[in-house]
């Protein structure tokens, strides 16, 4: 196992190089001169000389590079060029909200798909199955726009259920004033798309003969549903779970957006409007060592899952 | 059963029936399938109508009042507050100011006749504008159905467009790593790690904040440079399992390029997996352009698409005026995309004989 974990760590280290060159070219050779992007969002010709001293515009590509590479090893990838914040100071600050909200949605969203998705299938066949699935589609067809946009204005702005929008420095009063508004819409969306995933995953596992034989020796059917096939059934929904979470830290943006979340997403957008090089590139670089991570967790994780399962 | 008998004989009859025809049969047979195929030729014809410049040519005119309440809510007028709080306050003239000749300080002054002279002959025919529209009216008084029909067209066109250079890409990528192998599919699976290891709307922003051009040019090409990798995988396992099937041997044999074995023997057989992907990514592109559109990173709001008129929608909703929020989230997007939705399911079902 250890062996294992190693190997895919040093796996890592090509994909990571990548994800570094990609970088690199988007935003160092592809965008330009930062004098030029930046002409008309910072109007101090000496902060715009400053940025480009620090980049080594000047100096060939793979000094460039290498100046980047540094950044990456150190994860100090210096200030941003809008508010002069250092980057790894705004991102300590911003993490915080993004989790208040996405962890209450991940856990919400997966208990509440996973038995749902259940009864579905329980009922796979009939018109309650075909009724939910075409539910389903319509949910999904709906804009996510269009859910935070109505549901701000019904919920939040209408009938003052929850308010419209806001964040305070308690952790308490977010979760319990702040938050619920934003999470519901995101596990209202979500819903969706994860029914329809997990039925059809727990449909494959069905005709399975386990499932067969135990109902064969007389077991009642939400015991083989709930017992057998949800345990069989774990290695996709580890996977779909592990998918999601590198959007736990990216935020849902748009809902940090609408809700003025101070989150990262809200940041990364803010960034992308000021053409705010620096958080753009260390969100994306953290951001893909934090899948790389999660894969390889969801990956021990299916050992756990499923015994049956080898590290090869 | 008999009724099944006499379909296998007639099947019998007519040869065999190739994937396409097989295909188009269970599809048929599909009611769901059918209503949502209607519903989405319907939109393409209304689209390609308002491409051609036949419909919602004059949507930028501003046919009705500010706000115009749709013909059916029963209100007619609804600005005359608005209006009122619009107008200039009067400046107030202090009294004892000095009447000065403006004659002697204006440069216009010598030209001046002449130009009330010209503007006299020019008739400025404004048609009354319309105190309520069928579906209500915009900011500028512009129908909202016409700007849903045009907004409708961009985010189509959008979602088509950079789905195809989608497809393209992932199917040129998945060929050559899939029929070459080695060291080709090596460097490719390498790129595909790299773009899938960030996530996809990050990578989208990424590459939005490089761009720097707004328009729906950059959208298509954000969109179809980042969305390839889900085509990629599926036509690479594709080509892997295909490129040591007989056939391809056999073509081999009589001499055929690599280039004909891989895009004229063996893309035919892959092409039912393109048609599903293309239209699922048509669905979610349609979707990623309403929200990059909405951040103003998309399509220009004096394009209009449906992004855009949801971010105008939604101050509006705030003070009443619900129709265009309706109109682009609702009856247009929402039936579409469930319609497509629907027709991607069916489809799926229906060129995967391995469900039946």
């Amino acid at each position: 196992m250890t062996t294992y974990i190693i190997r895919r760590l040093w796996q890592m280290i090509p994909t990571m190089l990548g994800v570094m060159l990609l970088v690199f070219l988007l935003f160092h050779t592809f965008a330009g001169d930062p004098a030029q992007v930046l002409a008309g969002k910072i109007s101090n010709k000496a902060d715009i000389e400053n940025i480009r001293k620090q980049l080594g515009v000047d100096e060939p590509y793979w000094k460039q590079m290498a100046i980047f590479a540094k950044q990456v090893v150190t994860a100090d990838f210096g200030r941003s060029w809008s508010t002069k914040e250092p980057v790894s100071e705004i991102f300590a600050k911003r993490i915080g909200p993004s989790l208040t909200i996405m962890v209450p949605i991940l856990i919400i969203e997966m208990i509440l798909c996973v038995a749902l998705a259940m009864l579905v299938a329980y009922w796979r066949g009939s018109l309650t199955d075909r009724a939910v699935l075409i539910v389903c589609t319509i949910a999904m067809s709906v804009s996510f726009l269009a859910y935070i946009i109505a549901g701000q204005y019904l919920l939040g702005y209408r009938w003052q259920i929850f308010p419209v929008q806001g964040w305070s420095d308690s952790l308490i009063t977010n979760l319990t004033t702040y938050a619920p508004l934003p999470v519901l819409l995101a596990v209202l969306v979500g819903l969706g798309p994860g029914i329809r995933f997990y039925r059809s995953v727990f449909l494959d596992e069905i005709n399975h003969d386990y499932v067969r034989t135990a109902r064969a020796k007389g077991l009642p059917e939400s015991k083989v549903l709930f017992k057998h096939v949800l345990r069989n059934a774990m290695i996709p929904i580890i996977t779909n779970v592990a998918m999601s979470l590198p959007s736990l830290i990216f935020g849902a943006f748009l809902l940090e957006k609408f809700f003025s979340i101070p989150g990262l997403g809200r940041e990364v957008i803010n960034a992308v409007d000021k053409s705010d090089f620096p958080i753009i590139k260390a969100v994306t670089i953290y951001l893909a060592f934090a899948t790389m991570v999660f894969n390889l967790l969801a990956d021990v994780l299916y050992r756990v899952a499923d015994p049956r399962v080898e590290f090869k | 059963m008999n009724a099944q008998a006499n379909r296998l004989e007639s099947q019998y009859q007519s040869g065999s029936a190739g994937i396409w025809q097989l295909a188009w049969r269970r599809l048929k047979r599909d009611r769901v399938a059918m209503v949502s195929l209607g519903i989405v030729i319907a939109f393409m014809l209304v689209i390609l109508l308002s491409a051609l410049g036949l419909i919602a040519k004059h949507w930028d005119d501003q046919v009705g009042v500010s706000f115009a309440h749709p013909t059916f809510s029963g209100k007619a007028d609804n600005g005359e507050a608005l209006r009122a709080e619009d107008a200039l306050p009067e400046l107030a003239v202090p009294k004892d100011a000095a009447i000065v000749d403006l004659n002697d300080v204006d440069p216009l002054a010598d030209v001046m006749p002449e130009i009330v002279a010209k503007a006299k002959q020019l008739e400025l025919s404004v048609p009354p504008k319309a105190q309520t529209l069928a579906f209500g009216g915009d900011k500028w008084g512009r129908d909202i159905i016409a700007k849903t029909i045009k907004g409708a067209q961009s985010s189509v066109f959008v979602g088509f467009a950079a789905a195809f250079m989608a497809i393209f890409l992932g199917t040129l990528l998945g060929a050559f790593a899939g029929y070459f192998g080695g060291w080709v599919n090596d460097f490719l699976e390498w790129i595909y790690n790299v773009f899938t290891s960030i996530p996809n709307l990050l990578l989208i922003l990424a590459f939005a904040a490089v761009f720097n051009s707004r328009g729906l040019f950059t959208v298509i090409m954000i969109l179809g440079i980042t969305g390839w990798t889900g085509v990629y995988r599926l036509i690479r396992a594709e080509y892997l399992k295909h490129v040591n099937r007989e056939y391809v041997k056999a073509a081999e044999a009589i001499g055929a390029s690599h280039w004909r074995r891989m895009f004229v023997h063996i893309l035919p057989n892959v092409s039912h997996i393109i048609l599903v992907n293309l239209s699922m990514l048509v669905v979610g592109f349609i979707k990623a352009e309403v929200i990059l559109s909405y951040l103003g990173f998309g399509v220009p709001v004096e394009m209009t698409s449906w992004g855009t008129m949801l971010q105008e929608a939604q101050s509006e909703l705030v003070n009443g005026y619900w129709w265009q929020f309706v109109a682009a989230a609702f009856l247009s997007m929402a039936v579409l995309i469930t319609a497509f939705s629907l027709l991607t399911d069916a489809l799926r079902d229906a060129l995967d004989p391995k469900i039946k």
